[in-house]
């Protein structure tokens, strides 16, 4: 019997052969996110006259798999501020862990100076968006990034409507109107012709900006392969964050898909010549 | 030769349950001179003599004791303050900030080879909750003050602090002022008066509305010393008459 403390609760090696240490070892190439596994496509948001709102839809995609269907990509912080999550979905969920300890510090801190001036700010969207870009910039430059492209609304410390973004390279700026990913092609262009510049978002009241956001989705489900029509919307007042994870998309028109010609699997008639060009101007007038 | 053998290290408690060495470490704030602050609703102020540092835009703080010690709390509190810019983008909460020197100077208590600081310190500052003073004693006690004085025989300056507590609130920012002085004059010992060359001011608060213009900002932590104190000092010294007499007919 081999009564070394070593050999305490292993296997023994008359019976089983000698142990394989291999399994314990804790050395080895070090291991930094190469490439996102399971992802969550755009998330867009935008200002209005007295707040922000943000949506994204519900898919975390595996691939090019819709793998999850309920996967919430909206996180509220401190009750005045939403972090929306594009990306890495397991990076996200290390995040808003993350996030979560800095709101419960953040809470204690405040408790008793909140007690005696009858409440009071905490850590606003501003200050979190300039914390999470320092967070992202020293991961990306411990060749260790966090894969994700993040919005951060909410307020800044002079109370007026804030909306920030960062990225995985820790890249971060402000806008009257903001999206991630697929969005930023798709979807910014239509925020834009509604909220160009920040004297635009002043006289933008909320039911138009959840519209237009509503209006975003809608084209994003349509034109982007990795979305779902289910979504989370947010709005961003000063009395809070108005949190709705289970929005379906209304009134969808796939009608314009039976124009789409080019690609899939439909059988797309030989042309030639002037028949190609009158077809494609038929297509595109 | 009688020795207390319990006073070698701050690691060895007394049969009673003491600590020498963080006991004589308060002793050590006591030989430092004078520094009492009271706070308003919009303000803190310290008052005292060549004592003040400014710790960040929106922190000052007084020192009693070791002057060495006092510096190695400071650079720290600067640089604190300064990563907490640099990360949230704001000033850090007072709070946050005492309770970090706080744990520091508690540590110094419990480990072999460490000693306490030697130092107690008064911190005013403000933040979103408004104007805040803290006293940091050496073994690592933090408490929030209303007003407050530390160092040699500042239980005087405590007691007229005391008296007045319910007027600080409403105070303006010269009246607070004047209370400080008035406070610290007490701690005097006899024949010495407040001069210009052995008091300074600190300020640091939430500007009075109309001030600038704009609602509610901060006014940055100031030390006023020499001739910026002379009206402050002048202004509580004409006062002697009347209260001095009262004084006597006490004593």
């Amino acid at each position: 019997m081999d009564h070394r403390p070593q050999a305490w609760g292993r296997p023994r090696d008359d019976v089983f052969g000698p142990y394989d240490p291999s399994y314990l070892q804790t050395t080895g190439p070090k291991t930094a996110t190469q490439q996102p596994i399971v992802t969550g496509t755009s998330v867009i948001a935008i200002k209005f006259k007295d707040g922000v709102v943000m949506a994204a839809d519900n898919l975390a995609s595996y691939g090019s798999l819709a793998r999850f269907t309920d996967v919430k990509r909206l996180h509220p912080f401190l009750g005045h501020t939403i972090v929306g999550f594009g990306g890495d979905v397991s990076d996200m969920q290390y995040l808003t862990r993350h996030l979560n300890e800095l709101a419960i510090d953040e809470a204690y801190d405040h408790e008793a100076a909140s007690a005696q001036s009858g409440g009071g700010s905490h850590l606003n969207a501003a200050n979190l968006h300039k914390y999470l870009s320092k967070l992202m910039y020293r991961r990306r430059n411990s060749f260790d990034p966090l894969w994700n492209a993040i919005l951060v609304a909410g307020f800044d410390s002079q109370g007026k409507p804030f909306l920030g973004s960062v990225d995985l390279r820790g890249t971060a700026f402000t806008s009257p109107s903001l999206a991630t990913g697929f969005g930023a092609m798709l979807a910014q262009p239509i925020m834009r012709k509604y909220a160009a510049t920040e004297g635009d978002t002043e006289n933008m009241t909320r039911d138009e900006a959840v519209r237009v956001v509503k209006e975003c989705m809608k084209v994003l489900f349509y034109r982007d392969a990795r979305s779902l029509d289910r979504y989370s919307l947010a709005v961003v007042t000063k009395d809070g964050v108005e949190l709705s994870e289970d929005e379906q998309l209304e009134q969808q028109s796939w009608a314009f898909a039976e124009r789409i010609r080019g690609y899939g699997t439909q059988t797309v008639p030989s042309l030639s010549g002037s028949e190609t060009i009158s077809a494609l101007l038929a297509l595109y007038p | 030769m009688f020795r207390n053998n319990y006073d070698n290290d701050s690691v060895t408690f007394s049969p009673q349950g003491r600590i020498f060495q963080v006991e004589y470490a308060a002793e050590a704030v006591k030989q430092g001179s004078v520094v009492n602050p009271k706070p308003a609703q919009r303000r803190r102020t310290l008052v005292l003599p060549k004592k003040l540092f400014p710790i960040d835009e929106h922190v000052g703080i007084a020192i009693a004791g070791l002057t060495s010690d006092a510096r190695v709390l400071s650079n720290f509190m600067k640089q604190q303050c300064l990563g907490h810019r640099l990360t949230y983008g704001r000033s850090m909460p007072v709070r946050t900030l005492v309770d970090l020197i706080g744990s520091k100077a508690q540590i110094n208590t419990q480990h072999y080879g460490k000693r306490p600081y030697g130092v107690g310190l008064l911190i005013a500052g403000v933040d979103e909750h408004g104007p805040h003073l803290f006293e940091f004693q050496p073994s690592g006690m933090t408490e929030e003050m209303i007003a407050f004085a530390i160092g040699a025989r500042s239980q005087m300056a405590r007691t007229y602090l005391e008296k007045h507590l319910d007027k600080f609130a409403d105070c303006s920012r010269d009246e607070l002022i004047r209370h400080g002085l008035r406070a610290l004059k007490e701690s005097l010992v006899q024949d010495r008066e407040l001069t210009i060359d052995n008091t300074s001011v600190g300020v640091v608060g939430i500007k009075e509305q109309g001030e600038d213009g704009a609602a509610a900002k901060i006014e940055p932590f100031r030390v006023y010393d020499g001739q910026d104190v002379a009206e402050w000092i002048e202004s509580v010294s004409d006062e002697r008459g009347a209260e001095g007499e009262g004084m006597e007919v006490d004593s």
